[in-house]
């Protein structure tokens, strides 16, 4: 069982209108570099020119923010939940 | 008549139509509601202001909706006073507080935005509304949302304060306990907003809700007779405030009724929920998430959605940032109802004790003009004050029972 991967509404448009789609992948980077290979073009939505998730992007693996564990280098495995969602919302 | 024009990326600068759209789709930066500042020069003059109600809506040009308001219709204007006898405990010359523990409805600033976001959503289609709250937008969006005849589901952490949570209770909304933080229940709301279509006036109709704010700061310089003041301290949750009351003064000056603004905005948090006050202070443009724990529930955001955008218009004014214990926010809360008569929330009372130690630490001159922003009511915070007051002298009705209590009191004396 490969890892789910929740689309933000604005990406959806790159993985055929699909909220949820699986991936394989050890981290957080990993993740991204394949969801690239099926679904070209969104990485660079995702990350800026240096590879780095941009500032307005935040990542959850099993609900918590990366930020909290090893930011793009959290380990994931098969089973695990990983949403990306806009910064900008709240408060 | 509308003068909004569209909605722009604040990163990248690309252009939206005036739609449900709250980042960017190419960097996810916010967008922001963008206007024909030109033509509101012609129509927004201060003797139009003068004739008009004494609500938000007076500056209705400078808002995001297309027709005419019809949410909120009694919000904001609220009391602009000069605070005298606080100034005399503070040692500081001029000082003032715009009190929106009283904004209509629902005693709390979040009646501004909920006015302008409710009045959009309907604009824009939609019967349900929904948010995500630590508590004053949960109250707003409940009853702006019954009288305007909406469905209406509120998002709380399930940990909030009771009269919070009876304060959004009675407008009869879904209301939804989250157990946990509000980061998480917000990190829900924006998994739900992608799957219904609900207005969520913090999330997927953002740009519209978030200009509310500005009338808070349009209000100061307006009823400090066209002025803009020295020093503004402004409590932080998400840091939008921060940010449109910055806004707010800019596009006075942009339009003339303002001459000069030269005001300093300063950052105030608890020091258990303080990422913002944080990144200000190292001068940093990254803001590092927190996990949050403090009193204040109202400020209890540890990833802020606008921490970036606050950092940057605090230290582009020149201000500050500071932060204040839970016994400093007793303290304060105090302190502002014994000498101005305002009971505030904890928020309100992290306001102040941080305006405190901004004065004491010689960041904010003592001869200088200041504003104390008061967002929410204490009424609806009472817990952490229970045991930390005075308690009430019970007495049998009768005139000796009334006497044999105060009768060793020296400043109870008989005509």
């Amino acid at each position: 069982m490969p890892v789910t991967v929740r689309i933000p509404t604005p990406l959806q448009r790159l993985t055929n209108g699909q909220g949820e789609v699986a991936c394989e992948g050890k981290s957080v980077t990993e993740l991204l570099a394949n969801l690239e290979r099926s679904y070209p073009g969104i990485k660079e939505r995702i990350c800026d020119q240096d590879g780095k998730l941009r500032r307005f992007v935040n990542v959850f693996v099993n609900e918590e923010d990366i930020r909290f564990l090893q930011g793009d280098q959290t380990a994931v495995k098969d089973g695990d939940e990983v949403s990306i969602i806009p910064a900008i919302a709240g408060g | 008549m509308s003068y909004v024009l569209g909605l722009k990326c604040r990163e990248c600068g690309r252009l939206y139509p005036k739609e449900v759209i709250f980042v960017c789709e190419y960097c996810f930066g916010g967008v922001e509601v963008d206007y024909d500042y030109d033509a509101i020069r012609r129509v927004l003059t201060k003797a139009a202001l003068a004739a008009r109600p004494h609500t938000l809506w007076r500056y209705r040009e400078l808002l995001p909706i297309e027709g005419e308001p019809t949410v909120g219709l009694s919000s904001g204007f609220t009391p602009f006073f000069r605070a005298e006898r606080l100034a005399e405990v503070l040692e500081v010359r001029e000082l003032y507080i715009k009190d929106d523990s009283v904004c209509h409805p629902t005693l709390s600033f979040k009646d501004r935005v909920v006015s302008i976001a409710l009045t959009r959503a309907k604009e824009l289609g939609f019967d349900t509304v929904a948010c995500a709250s630590t508590g004053n937008l949960a109250n707003s969006v409940a009853a702006h949302a019954a009288r305007a005849g909406l469905k209406r589901y509120i998002f709380i952490p399930a940990d909030l304060e009771m009269g919070k949570i009876v304060a959004s209770l009675i407008y009869h909304p879904t209301l939804i306990a989250v157990e946990g933080t509000y980061d998480e229940v917000n990190r829900l709301c924006a998994e739900i907003g992608a799957k219904y279509p609900w207005a969520f006036v913090n999330i997927n109709i953002r740009p519209y809700y978030a200009e509310g704010s500005k009338t808070y700061g349009f209000e100061i310089a307006e009823q400090l007779g066209w002025r803009a003041p020295q020093h503004i301290v402004i409590p932080a949750a998400g840091g939008s405030l921060i940010t449109k009351i910055g806004k707010a003064l800019k596009e006075l000056k942009l339009l003339g009724l303002l001459s000069e603004v030269r005001t300093k905005l300063y950052a105030a948090q608890a020091t258990g929920c303080a990422p913002i006050v944080n990144t200000i202070k190292e001068r940093s443009d990254i803001v590092k998430p927190v996990k949050p724990n403090t009193i204040a529930k109202s400020l209890a955001i540890g990833n802020p959605a606008d921490g970036y955008y606050a950092t940057k218009a605090v230290l582009d004014s020149g201000g500050w940032a500071e932060s204040a214990s839970d016994e400093e926010i007793i303290e304060a809360m105090k302190l502002l109802a014994e000498t101005e008569g305002v009971f505030t929330e904890t928020a309100g009372g992290v306001t102040l004790a941080v305006t405190k130690k901004l004065i004491e630490q010689g960041v904010i001159p003592r001869d200088q003009s200041i504003v104390v922003c008061i967002t929410g009511n204490g009424l609806k915070t009472q817990e952490p004050l229970l045991n930390r007051l005075g308690q009430a002298m019970r007495i049998k009705p009768t005139l000796a029972s009334f006497e044999s209590n105060f009768a060793n009191r020296k400043e109870v004396s008989c005509q």
